[in-house]
């Protein structure tokens, strides 16, 4: 049984069913990726192991418990964080108000975290008084990740974290993001970026139509020829 | 030299100083319509009379106390009496919230929906002031009427001109400079104003990192309230307190918190005042300013003046429609309506 996992999911945001019987789940400190092609569903079965959707069918179980009918909400008290893909930071606000509000839910001290995110992104800490809105595309996924690492998720899920930035601050997003699978936090994450993104996976599924195709390590994924024919340009 | 200082005088006593007192006015109660606007993302109606409810109260309070023989001389007694005004106020938008705005916010009704049902709050509330207290002006003023009269002025400065400052315009003042500090701290030092400002931002995001959505709504109404019966309180003290008035205080309000950008509580600061300042300027008649600064037989036939006194509501119109055409997001980039 994996530390997160979506089991065998069916459904959808309210009318047709999106996803058909998919399961996706990670380790601890393992990167997990899911590929596919436009409208495979990759972002929505995602989203269903955090409670975005309603789930006909399956059920999601996080560190031995079953988190089905929790809302988002309630399952980043948990210990799951999320990232969105657009809108994911407090545009109107600065970078450390952004981690201070990621921190909203703990009632402790925050100042270790917030040093361990400065440490994570040091770009960020030289930053830290300039409202969020004014940062490059790059800069806004680093506030957006580490306003999430700001809870000390045990599981953390990206959403397309390198959507319209930079080939050179991709490669350095996905360094940081190994960097944060160290730590020994679970990461479930959707990529555009098929390649890269199972280089560096553990674990990878390749969606299709909202239902499993291909699941295996990323480095057998990146080797089988149908899935290179089919979704990594050859 | 004496004829500008004389001009000047002229244009302190006349203008600035009544401007300032009435831009503290409306900023006080465009920060409490941007308030509402940013966090439940609707034009709040029901503003103007929430000042005259909360006004109201404070009236009756000052009545009871002033009957009891308390004094705070030479304050006016309605300031004791201010924060019973301001209590009642918002029970009252806690109670508006819970039983009209929350089944709205439940079925996700759109701004528009929203603005009308404000609309009818503002009649309802309309009603009960005017059932309690009556139609009539009242004056509640008490306590010593000027800070500085025309005549010691001219006596302390040998200038022709003297200029006065009222007690009112004082505490007007000086509240509206007190209250703005407090609500940017708490926007911008306090955990739970910067969770309302991420509310605001994001809405999404803020659930996403457990920031309670009642917990930021009650304290918007509760501040709300707060502001526009402290702002209903400094008008009503300063002029009198007539419950109709506080429905046409409702567009220069508006325009203030559009001018200044929705949503942005700078921008509904600098709102209130630009609007006040204009209001008082355009129908300023300027005759007597001129004739100080102009050689001797040149002074001017006619006042001066742009626009009759009459016209002052127009004054704000004009501006909002001025700013909605130009720049729809306000001088200080708030939200677009």
């Amino acid at each position: 049984m994996s530390f997160l996992v979506g089991q065998n999911m069916t459904g959808g945001y309210g009318g047709a069913d999106i996803l058909h019987d998919c399961t996706i789940g990670v380790e601890r400190g393992e990167i997990a990726v899911i590929v596919g092609p436009n409208g495979a569903g990759k972002s929505t079965a995602m989203k269903a192991t955090f409670g975005m959707l309603n789930l006909r069918e399956g059920h999601v179980m996080f560190d031995g418990e079953d988190i089905t009918h929790l809302k988002p909400e309630e399952r980043v008290v948990k210990g799951m964080g999320f990232v969105p893909q657009t809108h994911n930071v407090f545009t109107s606000m600065t970078v450390e108000e952004n981690l201070e509000m990621g921190a909203f839910i703990r009632d402790d001290d925050i100042s270790g975290t917030m040093a361990q995110v400065f440490d994570l992104f040091p770009i960020l800490k030289e930053k830290r008084n300039q409202p969020a809105g004014e940062l490059s595309g790059g800069q806004r996924q680093q506030v957006a990740v580490g306003r999430a690492l700001m809870t000390r998720p045990k599981v953390l899920l990206l959403d397309e974290p390198t959507a319209g930035v930079s080939p050179i601050v991709m490669d350095e997003l996905f360094d940081r993001i190994i960097e944060i699978a160290r730590q020994g936090i679970a990461i479930l994450m959707v990529e555009q970026n098929a390649k890269q993104a199972l280089n560096i996976a553990d674990t990878g599924y390749v969606l299709v139509q909202g239902a499993n195709r291909f699941t295996d390590t990323g480095e057998a994924l990146m080797a089988n020829p149908e899935v290179r024919k089919a979704f990594l340009g050859g | 030299m004496t004829e500008i200082l004389n001009a000047l005088v002229i244009l302190a006593n006349f203008l600035i100083v009544p401007g300032l007192t009435y831009g503290s006015q409306l900023a006080l109660g465009a920060l409490g319509v941007t308030m509402i606007y940013s966090v439940l993302r609707f034009s709040n109606f029901g503003h103007g009379e929430m000042m005259a409810f909360g006004t109201m109260m404070t009236i009756f309070a000052t009545w009871l106390l002033q009957g009891w023989g308390v004094s705070i001389k030479p304050l006016p007694t309605a300031l004791l009496a201010l924060p019973f005004g301001i209590l009642c106020a918002m029970g009252l938008a806690l109670v508006m919230d819970r039983y009209v705005y929350r089944y709205h916010r439940k079925q996700k009704s759109s701004s528009v929906i929203f603005l009308i049902v404000s609309i009818g709050t503002m009649f309802v509330i309309g009603g009960i002031v005017r059932f309690a207290i009556g139609p009539a002006d009242r004056i509640f003023f008490d306590g010593t009427r000027f800070i500085m009269k025309a005549r010691e002025f001219k006596q302390m400065t040998g200038l022709n001109e003297g200029l006065a400052i009222k007690m009112t315009q004082g505490i007007t003042i000086v509240t509206a400079i007190v209250v703005v500090a407090i609500v940017f701290w708490f926007l911008n030092k306090t955990r739970t104003g910067k969770s309302m400002r991420a509310f605001s931002d994001n809405e999404n995001l803020a659930l996403l990192s457990g920031i309670n959505p009642d917990r930021v709504v009650m304290i918007a109404w509760m501040m709300t309230a707060a502001l526009a019966t402290i702002a209903g309180t400094l008008y009503g003290l300063d002029k009198s307190f007539k419950p109709f008035t506080f429905m046409q205080l409702l567009l220069p309000i508006f325009a203030a918190a559009i001018v200044g950008g929705v949503g942005n509580p700078l921008g509904a600061i600098f709102g209130g005042y630009v609007v006040a300042l204009s209001e008082i300027a355009i129908t300023f008649a300027y005759k007597r300013v001129v004739s100080y600064l102009v050689p001797d037989g040149m002074a001017p036939d006619g006042l001066l003046q742009l626009l009759s006194t009459d016209y002052k509501i127009a004054v704000s119109f004009i501006i909002l429609v001025i700013v909605l055409l130009i720049k729809p997001t306000g001088l200080f980039s708030g939200k677009t309506l």
